[in-house]
């Protein structure tokens, strides 16, 4: 269901870039996704295949994805890691004090027109 | 694919909401309106947590209620039997509110006249997380039978809340519950969060909590 609404908002930015470049057309569409977005690509592609049947300037276009990868920041030690494998404690040196540093975006980085 | 021509964009989906929300609370504050919205997941007790926290307000806050519900308006009938404005917002499918929507919620209950403003968002510990509605504070409720580690699976919604509200701690002999684990997992994700735990259903805790708002909302009033 969350898939479903962030589709929505990707075709509604879309629509509106695509008309303030006078596109005829959308081929496809690339998002940039953080690994620890919380979003399930398979699930994302199926709602934005059937979404964009619904919107005639787009009805064929293509959903592309670009995974960012999470990373982590140590405050105490100023060391980065992978947050999937070592989520909030930091591997060097054992802190607590960490924040995500990328990983949770959910952007849209370009689209293919006519 | 020589033959199309590639828009750079480069935007954040959630920009445009962001950006709604912060006019919303810009707006509020000139109104002196404070809107809380308050999540959980479904069954967590949030409507029943919101009509003991109208029984003790009502009578020095002006307050109105949204309810968000993806379906149904079972929680704006019970809500409104308490005698303070409410408006039932249907998503139509969509899994949260966005600033958008909370606004035309806002402008249904009148909400200009208003100290108090609760939006009950839709019952779901993901989504909601994701788009600030424009609210002054965020509140959730975390139940007891839901268990002790959801700050660990859930770790968005319990960094972006400013106040937990642990329920149903009446039923705590029942579970294997542990408050301290829990307290520890949430401030994990958010050293600031305020936890408070309250049975909505015997009334206990619930004083603290409203203590809190009314604190919260004369602040914003104020400052």
């Amino acid at each position: 269901m969350h898939e479903l609404g962030v589709v929505f908002y990707v075709i509604r930015d879309v629509k509106k870039v695509a008309k303030e470049n006078q596109v005829e057309s959308i081929e496809s569409v690339t998002l940039e996704i953080g690994e620890v977005s919380g979003v399930v690509h398979e699930y994302l592609i199926d709602c934005w295949n059937w979404a964009v049947k619904k919107e005639p300037m787009m009805d064929h276009a293509k959903l592309k994805i670009e995974m960012i990868p999470a990373l982590t920041y140590c405050e105490d030690c100023k060391g980065t890691y992978k947050t999937v494998r070592y989520a909030k404690i930091c591997p060097y040196c054992q802190s607590e004090h960490t924040y995500l540093i990328q990983g949770n975006e959910f952007n849209i980085k370009e689209m293919e027109v006519t | 694919m020589g033959e199309f021509r590639v828009l750079e964009i480069k935007q954040s989906i959630f920009a445009d909401n962001d950006r709604r929300a912060k006019e919303l609370r810009e707006e509020l504050k000139e109104k002196k309106v404070f809107l809380l919205n308050l999540m959980s997941s479904p069954g967590s007790g949030k409507t029943t947590t919101l009509q003991r926290t109208i029984e003790l307000l009502k009578e020095k806050l002006q307050i109105g209620v949204m309810e968000a519900d993806i379906d149904s308006d079972v929680d704006a009938a019970t809500i409104s039997k308490m005698g303070v404005k409410t408006i039932q917002l249907h998503t139509g499918g969509m899994c949260h509110l966005d600033a958008g929507m909370t606004a035309q919620g806002l402008a249904g209950i009148e909400a200009g006249s208003l100290d108090l403003a609760v939006l009950e968002n839709v019952g779901n510990l993901v989504c909601p997380a994701e788009f600030d509605t424009g609210a002054v504070k965020n509140a959730m409720i975390l139940s007891v039978p839901e268990g002790d580690d959801k700050a660990l699976k859930y770790p968005l919604m319990f960094s972006i809340c400013d106040v937990v509200l642990i329920n149903k701690i009446d039923v705590l002999p029942y579970f294997d519950f542990d408050m301290e684990t829990c307290r520890k997992n949430i401030l994990m994700r958010n050293p600031k969060a305020k936890i408070i735990p309250i049975s909505a259903r015997i009334g206990e805790g619930i004083k603290e909590w409203t203590k809190w708002l009314e604190k919260e909302v004369r602040q914003w009033q104020e400052s």
